[in-house]
């Protein structure tokens, strides 16, 4: 337990993707068996322990400590796990020897609740602040360290030559404490294959420019819409089946409606939508809508009815009991439409292949196709097998041209990690029109959007510079800046929304140019974004 | 029947008054006649007419104010007794940093003892805290809550030398107080076998010296100073916590940042502070210490001047002594 107990520890300050790999891949190197695949499980969310009441465990650390004491030290601490942690009283452990990570989980999983708050209280009796820290996080549910599912695997991955995707792909057939995967990984034997309800790592594609295409010649390609939905897999065999996201996620629970309709055995690739049947066509409907269906891990009724999910296939991988992934996609494609005709099914339709003689004739639907739900073009090669991951020379995805604003720079905050003495994270701003007090007509500005991304780090450096010195107040860790200088920042859509004062939310906002050069007030009003809404 | 020290040692708006000894202890504005426990700002002040101190507390005070610091200095060692009027005046050592003092008081048959800061754990630059019996007892409480327990410190360092192996590509850049915790820090990478350079910050060098000149032998350290991030990887730099995300700290290229301070047993702390590497390491008391400390030296009464004082009376006051807040300003929580 101590070394998972530092390992949380580590983490929670850890900002950087990179150094928490690096202390992940430490621990699960010098962990023994089963504890550290205990400790993989749960960086992944997969453990299913009964939840402990915060107040119980409040009520049993007051039972042994002064009740002012205590509270003095919660209001000063202003978490109650971390006051409990550290307020612990420690006179006993000597006579508890601190638990193992899998005793811990093990025990815990099979105990009712009064017999799991007299294993916590042994327990934390044995551990010091840390442990404490870890045993309750856990016992709570949710670790919090900023680590997803993936990023653990990818971890795991550096252990050895296994690659993460060969380890996402076998991973449902284990269990914690997924001894066999991790020996596996470490060098070990490769376990037998059990059912195929698994994750099978998606082909990606890389983005290409126009004046790439010269080098290609169209006949060797299929085009066809990159719609603006997720990326899902859909995985049925013997009776079961999963949704998975792009990155592997399990999100069967919140697609009931797509799921009722899955009555085949399959491995599945395409875009998860909102879509509406109207006089017989089907209607896709913004990302916005999907949003709010991802948001809910468990969709009312209302919901399902008001906005209904939609897979628009483009891939087969396996149908029935044929792997078809060594295939080129010409035989793929053959294979998914003549099992889509044999019996078509509602909640999925086949993305259609856009027909055309040339790149120049390509490149004019394009540029026409500003509709709902399409984000560009995707380039696949006919010749292409279904390859995990990024491979380079196969798929490509050739966005639409990217929308551009000039807008203002309004607050700023530090970033993390390499970044974090640098102003780097920007709130920027529009005019919209605004009425004074006393009736005078004028302009404001209105936080538009956020941006992270897109300058070099020379120009980091100068937008640190002109925060510092033009910084006019400050909030906690927000600088609010004088309002005057103007970017161009670039983004994919803009959308309504009611949670800016905007009224409007921009997609994957991001710089383009710095315009030192500009006045703010000849920056964009907000009225020529709403224009711009899809 | 002995005069109790609360008719002749009184709170005053300049800090601790002796009136018949005619002096102030730790005063926080000039007055003629103080007596410093230690050279911390917030304790040893400029512009006293007569100071009385350790000699390390005075040369740590000429080296942060210059040579004029009093007009008149007047050196103590440990344990010798002067007279100041009616009152007789010894200092014991408090194990707070290099010079720091309790101020140890006899008058009219009783016996007052104030601690300034101090600390309980073993410290290889300074000599250790003594208990001495008294009547009233004069206490600080900056972790007089029962949540601040101190790990031990080779937990600390371990951790600084673990993060030097997991990122053998970054230094390791470690924010300390100036005076006491700097010197203390690298006292400790010592004692756990560290024996590489030890890179300094401009602002810790003056006084690191004075600790290498007091006999402290710290082993080698240099400015870190033109130094470039290819030269730094692995080793290890100290500089003040200010300095930790500001844009001095941009010449180390991407260090892993460490902060060490009892404060950092705190999470909002340790991130309010942007530290990778939370080094709980404290040159005051943990609360167990604090309540260790009033039962040796079992004084019936315990006065307390700067902290959480209403957690640590009231635990006091639970074992059958008398204990009230002083309440003077001019301390901070600094560590
Ligand atoms: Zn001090
Ligand atoms: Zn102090």
């Amino acid at each position: 337990m101590q070394l998972f107990a530092d390992l949380l520890d580590a983490l929670s300050y850890q900002p950087a993707r990179n150094g928490k790999l690096r202390l992940m891949e430490d621990y699960l190197r010098h962990a023994p068996d089963p504890d550290r695949g205990y400790a993989l499980a749960a960086l992944c969310g997969e453990l299913d322990l009964p939840s402990l009441k915060p107040a119980a465990l409040r009520d049993m650390t007051i039972a042994q400590i002064d009740p002012e004491l205590f509270h003095w030290s919660y209001d000063y601490v202003g978490d109650l796990a971390e006051t409990i942690a550290l307020i612990w009283p420690t006179g006993n452990t000597t006579t508890h020897a601190p638990p193992r990570l899998s005793e811990v989980i093990e025990r815990l999983r099979l105990a009712g609740r009064a017999e799991a708050m007299t294993l916590m209280s042994d327990w934390l009796d044995g551990l010091d602040a840390t442990g404490r820290w870890a045993l309750l996080k856990l016992a709570a549910g949710a670790l919090r360290v900023g680590v997803s599912a993936r990023l653990a695997k990818t971890a795991l991955s550096a252990l050895g030559t296994v690659s993460l995707e060969e380890i996402e792909e076998t991973w449902p057939q284990h269990q914690p404490p997924y001894t066999e995967l991790i020996q596996w990984v470490a060098g070990g034997e490769k376990p037998a294959a059990r059912n195929t309800l698994g994750f099978r790592p998606l082909m990606l594609s890389h983005p290409i420019e126009e004046s790439d295409l010269a080098n290609f010649a169209p006949h060797d390609f299929c085009a066809e819409w990159k719609w603006d939905g997720i990326r899902v897999q859909v995985a049925a065999a013997a009776g079961q089946v999963r949704l998975y996201s792009r990155a592997g996620e399990d999100i069967s629970g919140a697609f009931p409606d797509l799921i009722e309709q899955v009555d085949f055995e399959a491995v599945l690739d395409g875009e998860l939508l909102v879509a509406r049947h109207r006089n017989g066509a089907v209607e896709v409907a913004s990302f916005n809508d999907l949003q709010q269906r991802l948001n809910r891990k468990k969709p009312t009724p209302a919901l399902l009815a008001s906005s209904p999910a939609h897979v628009r296939l483009y891939d087969a991988l396996i149908i029935g009991n044929d792997d078809l992934r060594a295939l080129p996609l010409r035989e793929r494609r053959q294979h998914l439409e003549a099992w889509y005709g044999e019996k078509p099914r509602p909640r999925f339709d086949l993305s259609p292949l856009i027909q055309f003689a040339d790149w120049s004739e390509l490149a004019r639907l394009r540029a026409d196709a500003r509709a709902a739900g399409i984000e560009g073009l995707m380039l696949k090669r006919w010749e292409s097998p279904y390859i995990a991951g990024r491979v380079k020379g196969h798929w490509f995805k050739w966005k639409r041209d990217a929308l551009t604003i000039d807008a203002v720079l309004m607050y700023a905050q530090r970033g993390h990690g390499k970044r974090s003495s640098f102003y780097s994270d920007f709130t920027f701003g529009c005019w919209r029109p605004f009425v004074d007090e006393n009736g005078n007509p004028g302009r404001e500005l209105v936080p538009v959007g956020k941006a992270y991304s897109g300058f070099t780090d020379e120009e980091l450096r100068k937008l640190d510079r002109w925060v510092r010195n033009n910084t006019v107040e400050r909030f906690g860790p927000v600088r609010v800046l004088s309002p005057g200088l103007v970017a161009e920042f670039e983004f994919d859509s803009v959308h309504e929304s009611t949670r800016h004062k905007s009224g409007i939310a921009l997609r994957f906002p991001r710089f383009h140019r710095i315009r030192w050069d500009k006045p703010a007030n000849e920056a964009d009003e907000v009225e020529t974004l709403r224009k711009l809404m899809t | 029947m002995p005069l109790h020290p609360q008719h002749w040692l009184r709170p005053m708006p300049g800090g601790l008054y002796c009136e018949p000894g005619g002096f102030f202890i730790d005063p926080s504005r000039p007055v003629d006649r103080a007596i410093v426990t230690h050279g911390h700002g917030d304790h040893a002040r400029a512009g006293h007419g007569r100071v009385a101190a350790t000699t390390e507390t005075l040369a740590i005070m000429a080296a942060r104010y210059g040579e004029g610091f009093a007009r008149e200095t007047q050196a103590l060692a440990y344990g010798e007794r002067i007279s100041l009027g009616d009152v007789t005046l010894m200092l014991e050592p408090a194990g707070h940093i290099l010079g720091s003092a309790q101020v140890v008081l006899e008058h009219d048959g009783c016996r007052a003892v104030i601690s300034g800061d101090y600390k309980r754990r073993y410290d290889p630059t300074c000599p250790p805290f003594t208990p001495v019996k008294c009547d009233v007892f004069v206490t600080e409480a900056t972790f007089g809550l029962p949540v601040f327990r101190h790990p031990p410190d080779k937990n600390e360092i371990a951790k600084v030398l673990h993060a030097r192996e997991l990122f053998p590509d970054r230094s390791v850049l470690i924010g300390v107080y100036a005076l006491g915790k700097c010197q203390r820090v690298i006292a400790l990478l010592r004692r756990a076998g560290y024996d590489r350079p030890i890179y300094l910050h401009g602002a810790l060098q003056a006084l690191t010296q004075l600790y290498e000149s007091r006999g402290v032998a710290l082993g080698p350290t240099a400015s870190v100073a033109g130094m470039v991030p290819a030269q730094l990887k692995s080793e290890i730099v100290l500089c003040p916590p200010s300095a930790i995300g500001e844009v001095w700290s941009r010449r180390m290229g991407d260090p892993v940042p460490a902060v060490a301070s009892g404060w950092m047993r705190i999470r909002a702390r340790a991130r309010q502070a942007r530290a990778e590497l939370p080094l709980i390491i404290s040159d005051h008391c943990d609360w167990d210490e604090l309540l260790q400390t009033v039962r040796d030296v079992d004084a019936p009464e315990v006065w307390v001047t700067h902290g959480r004082e209403e957690a640590l009376i009231h635990a006091i006051q639970q074992t059958g002594r008398k204990a009230r807040a002083l309440s003077l300003i001019g301390y901070e929580d600094e560590e």
